[in-house]
């Protein structure tokens, strides 16, 4: 017997008081939940279509509308939720694999959740960010082992080549977001932030359009398995290139942009057919060993001169430490490693929930190696994977961090709801859809000057986070992990982050 | 060195043109002469003057205070009887002044045709172009207490008159040279739908006829004669079957004139200090590219504001209008545009849709893939859209299948059109 | 020179029609959206088009022309040009519906009132107001005004 589905996630309300009939949630529902009907005056909203994105309750103008979760309950079950009946009803009647977007929504402990940040009193005084210069500008790249230097009269010369570094004004940057899994609004919306701001901005695997050209200089370009839209071009507009063998959100299995995705600038901005499906395997069919990413990271470096960095993304998996370390001695400049909580446009759900470490343990790891093997100089190391607020970057950057990368925040910026229905392709607010219809809803003049606020704001935070603790200069806080204190943490998680548990003290 | 500006008519013309000089010379003094003795009236409206539905204070289309502003000098109940090339002077009756730069906006006068008897007359034919005009037929018809009247001429004036009598409870016969009614205006299915309306209300319409003889009792007009002899009993008789320019005060000159006074595409006449706009002028028609007269209210009005700012110094060209009417007739509201009965050519293409029960007409004339006419009747929104498309020459041949179509609109217009007019910075037409 | 103008940018516009919705809030008697369209009086007609066919959209209204056709129309003085805005503005009480501005307009941004005999709405860059309601309300920026230089100004 075929079972249809018939509760929905989501109930919609509409405050009859309040609804004038203006049809603005029937217009602009890409799911089509609301219908006008003429006869009797009145709208229908199919509670089983809306994806809670939350787009029609934030344009109506009398604000008639809430979207809430739906009250019809299950017998109450620790280990059966909801979702999980709902899953298996769906594999039930499909036979597929359970597809979803965004990052891990599983209530793994957050360790951000768990560190405190310390501050400066009596022994030390804090700084007024306001009256005092605060330095918060990073440098990613390899960093030589000694500084050979001479002395001329008054002047020192440095001797020691130094080799190529990414000047960051903040030490956060975009995230990578191919084009293809959101829209070009959306990326240049980053592209525009990034630059004024004085950051950069990561094209992700799907190449970089040509219409960002101008921003090209901020960009670090990827070079991931499916290799889309690397030329030679690409290589040599970037600031840097990044290799990617692997994602927080979905590590070990490769990437699927559906066809009817590749539409003719998706096609063009990638070097393949339109219509056809763009696949990422899983590894890159030329790296089967430590030896092969060292030739490939040469072999980029040679064809760009030895003028930008070059990294590796990984992600952050049961032995991120020693991977990372091989990947330091592969010759990379910089890692970047992405936690379990990483976003994505389109992912197998068991993956995205079960495969991979959170971010906070990982950073904490991969430092404490490389410095143990005297080799934390040659690397720098950017985290990635759900990072929230300001305190979660600077929290990680204490735990050893040099930068970090933000995508979830930044697409929340720029009107993201976390509704996860990316790989549907019908995002109403314009992010994770190549819909002309919808994608025209991001003004990426709106969208840049959000997304340069939010960096703005944390900027602004850290400093008087940094300030508090006495401290004015990132560089000070890196791997300082003395300034943070672990709450309601175990022995084992103190041990792994490195940290004292708060009421420890020297 | 002041510039002194004369213009000789203080209709729509004559007023743009004191607008045209005064936004480039505030200087200048600015002299207008009006043989009628209002401050200011719009013609066009004496036919709501006429139905009652406005009393004459409510006529103007500019108020005292324009004069005011604009520091003119205005003398009503003024002819000016010759104008000297020579030395640059006019002649009134109320003297002479001179002038640096003169505006000829005198407008038009009404056919007389030749009817056998007509001089016999002295009571009971009027011509309908005038407010003194509407002011006589308004005072017989109450004198006399009128109850049907004959109306010569089938055209626009005669159907605006026609209407207004109706509204006044009169029963009208009209009489028209040609086999329909707005013969210059409409094709004959336009026509059609209007006569329809007209009968519906209780008007006659006679078809390819005309007053030949006219009896009087008493000086007072009896009945009326027609071309095919049939006889029409009325006490009123109402001429308005055209006007012609009125071009008294150019004869003795050697101010080139055709059927009106010719002028550049600077508003000159062939004297270059003279300048002349309006329904006395003849001018580059836009579509034919031949100069025509076009007595039409808004292309008088542009003749007269660039004739007024050239007269000021400026450099400004007209590039042509065409024949363009918006008229209501019962209810029905019309607009039409250029050649809107093209000859029978394959070089015409015509779109068209109708409901004739609803009185909806809608037609576009296509020539060279550019428009060249249409007829909107019944629904007229957004008909303007049709005259920027003309005025710009647009290629429409990749939308010919939406014009008829009802939300006809910018959107569907050629791409380089419709991105240049959503810019949103004016027009330049 | 016309002072403030609206500028369109159809590459924004997302069809949503919330500029016509406050354009008739702020013409209504209340400016009160609910009361405006629960209410029982008439609502006034929006003043500004919102055209649409398949993901292109935009919305149109009066341009205030500096050689605005519909002045030069106008058979009874009814249209004519505010002197601090420059906004060019139709006083209904002169209006005949002789529709001659309708004719000129080559936008086709007037709308009728073919009962009352009169114009039943045209763009009066809300006189009165501090700002455009239709350019304050539109979420994505479609529509914005710019100054006579061209500069944006903010809500």
């Amino acid at each position: 017997m075929a079972k249809v589905k018939k509760i929905s996630e989501f109930l919609v309300r509409r405050d009859e008081e309040k609804c004038i009939r203006c049809q603005v949630c029937c217009r602009m529902c890409s799911n089509d939940v609301h219908t006008y009907v003429e006869e009797n005056d009145s709208i229908l909203s199919d509670n089983l279509k809306c994806v809670g994105c939350h787009f029609c309750e934030e344009m109506c103008p009398t604000a008639a509308i809430t979207i809430t979760k739906n009250p019809s309950e299950i017998r109450e079950n620790a280990n059966w939720r909801k979702e999980y009946i709902y899953d298996i009803e769906k594999q039930a009647e499909t036979g597929g694999v359970i597809l979803t977007g965004m990052g891990c929504d599983k209530g793994y402990k957050n360790y951000f959740d768990h560190i405190i940040l310390n501050a400066s009193q009596v022994t030390n005084p804090s700084i007024d960010p306001l009256r005092e210069p605060m330095e918060i500008k990073t440098f990613i790249g390899k960093k030589p082992d000694k500084i050979e230097f001479e002395i001329e009269g008054n002047n020192m010369l440095i001797k020691t080549e130094i080799p190529p570094q990414l000047e960051l004004d903040i030490p956060v940057m975009f995230s990578a977001m191919s084009f293809g899994s959101i829209s070009f609004n959306a990326m240049k919306s980053l592209a525009i932030a990034a630059k004024k701001f004085g950051t950069f901005w990561n094209t992700g695997e799907g190449g970089l359009p040509e219409q960002l050209y101008p921003y090209a200089d901020r960009c670090i370009v990827q070079v991931a398995s499916g290799r889309f839209g690397v030329n030679i071009s690409y290589l040599e507009k970037a600031a840097a290139i990044e290799i990617k063998i692997g994602q927080g959100a979905k590590p070990g299995i490769g990437g699927h942009l559906p066809g009817e995705k590749v539409v003719e600038e998706i096609s063009r901005t990638r070097m393949i057919p339109e219509g056809t499906d763009a696949i990422s395997p899983a590894p890159h069919h030329d790296i089967y060993s430590i030896e092969d990413l060292k030739q490939l990271i040469h072999a980029i470096k040679e064809a760009t001169s030895y003028k930008k960095p070059v990294g590796v993304k990984i992600a952050a998996v049961n032995n991120v430490a020693p991977i990372a370390s091989g990947i330091v001695r592969a010759g990379a400049d910089y890692i970047v490693i992405d936690g379990i909580r990483g976003g994505t446009g389109a992912a197998p759900k068991v993956i995205r929930d079960n495969v991979g470490i959170p971010i906070e343990l990982a950073i904490a790891v991969v430092d404490q190696r490389l410095r143990e093997e005297g080799i934390r100089n040659q690397v720098s190391i950017i985290t990635a994977g759900g990072f929230r607020k300001s305190s979660d970057v600077l929290k990680a950057i204490a735990l050893g961090a040099d930068a970090v990368y933000i995508g979830t925040a930044a697409l929340v910026s720029l009107g993201c709801h976390l509704c996860q229905k990316c790989y549907t392709g019908k995002c109403n607010w314009g992010i994770a859809t190549q819909d002309p219809y919808l994608t025209k809803r991001l003004n990426p003049e709106i969208g840049a000057q959000r997304a340069y606020n939010l960096l703005r704001a944390w900027s602004l935070e850290i400093k008087e986070m940094l300030g508090g603790m006495g401290i004015n200069a990132i560089e000070s806080l890196r791997g300082n992990r003395e300034q943070l204190r672990g709450i309601g943490l175990n022995e084992i998680e103190l041990k792994i982050l490195g940290i004292k548990h708060a009421g420890e003290s020297w | 060195m002041k510039s002194r500006y004369v213009i000789v008519g203080n209709s729509v013309a004559g007023i743009n043109c004191i607008e045209g000089i005064r936004e480039f010379d505030r200087e200048g003094t600015i002299i207008v002469f009006s043989d009628e003795e209002i401050l200011n009236y719009s013609r066009p409206l004496i036919s709501y003057y006429l139905a009652g539905r406005l009393n004459e204070d409510a006529l103007s289309f500019r108020d005292k205070r324009f004069y005011e502003r604009n520091n003119i000098n205005l003398f009503t109940g003024t002819s000016v009887r010759k104008i000297d090339i020579r030395t640059k002077i006019v002649y009134t009756d109320k003297g002479k002044y001179e002038f640096d730069y003169l505006f000829i906006g005198t407008g038009g006068k009404p056919i007389m045709p030749t009817i056998s008897g007509i001089d016999k007359i002295k009571e009971g034919i009027f011509t309908f172009t005038k407010l003194s005009d509407a002011k006589k037929i308004k005072s017989f018809i109450e004198k006399e207490k009128i109850q049907e009247a004959v109306i010569l001429g089938g055209g626009l004036i005669g159907l605006k008159c026609a209407e207004a009598l109706l509204e006044r409870k009169i029963s009208i016969k009209i009489i028209e040279l040609a086999d329909r009614i707005l013969p210059n205006t409409f094709d004959h299915l336009a026509s059609e739908i209007i006569e329809n309306k007209l009968k519906e209300k209780g008007c006659e319409v006679i078809k390819k006829n005309t007053i030949e003889k006219v009896h009087a009792r008493n000086s007072k007009l009896k009945e009326v004669i027609l071309s095919d002899g049939r006889k029409i009993k009325t006490q009123i008789l109402i001429v308005g079957i055209g006007v012609l320019p009125e071009l008294k005060i150019v004869e003795n000159t050697e101010i080139l004139r055709n059927r009106g006074i010719i002028v550049n595409e600077h508003m000159q006449t062939n004297i270059p200090f003279i300048y002349a706009g309006g329904d006395v002028a003849e001018a580059d028609e836009f579509i034919s590219e031949k100069k025509v007269v076009i007595p039409i209210w808004p292309v008088a009005a542009r003749m007269g504001k660039i004739a007024g700012a050239n007269m000021a110094g400026e450099n400004k060209k007209y590039d042509g209008m065409f024949a363009m009417n918006s008229v209501e007739f019962l209810g029905i509201p019309t607009i039409s545009f250029g050649m809107t009965n093209p000859p029978d050519s394959e070089n015409y293409q015509i779109i068209k849709k109708v409901d004739v029960e609803k009185s909806i007409y809608k037609k576009i004339v296509i020539r060279d893939n550019t428009i060249i006419g249409a007829i909107y009747l019944g629904n007229i929104e957004r008909a303007g859209i049709i005259t920027g498309l003309i005025k710009n020459r647009i290629d429409i041949s990749s939308i010919k299948h939406l014009l008829s179509s009802d939300n006809f609109g910018l959107l569907v217009l050629p791409e380089a059109y419709r991105k240049h007019m959503v810019k949103g910075e004016g027009i330049e037409v | 020179m016309v002072k403030n103008k609206i500028i369109i940018r159809e590459e924004f516009c997302m069809g949503c029609r919330l500029c016509e919705i406050y354009c008739i809030t702020q013409h209504s008697k209340t400016k009160d959206i609910i009361r405006t369209y629960k209410g029982k009086e008439q609502k006034p007609l929006s003043a500004i088009y919102v055209e649409e066919s398949g993901h292109i959209s935009f919305a149109i209204q009066c341009r205030h022309c500096e050689d605005a056709p519909c002045l030069e129309a106008c058979l009874t003085g009814a249209m004519y040009r505010d002197e601090k805005t420059q906004a060019v503005l139709c006083n209904k009480e002169k209006c005949v519906g002789c529709w001659m501005c309708v004719m000129v307009c080559p936008f086709g941004v007037i709308k009728i009132d073919p009962e009352n005999k009169r114009i039943a709405s045209k763009c009066d860059l809300c006189t009165g107001s501090n700002f455009p309601a239709c350019v304050e309300n539109c979420p994505n920026e479609a529509i914005i005004l710019v100054d006579e230089n061209g500069e944006k100004i903010e809500k």
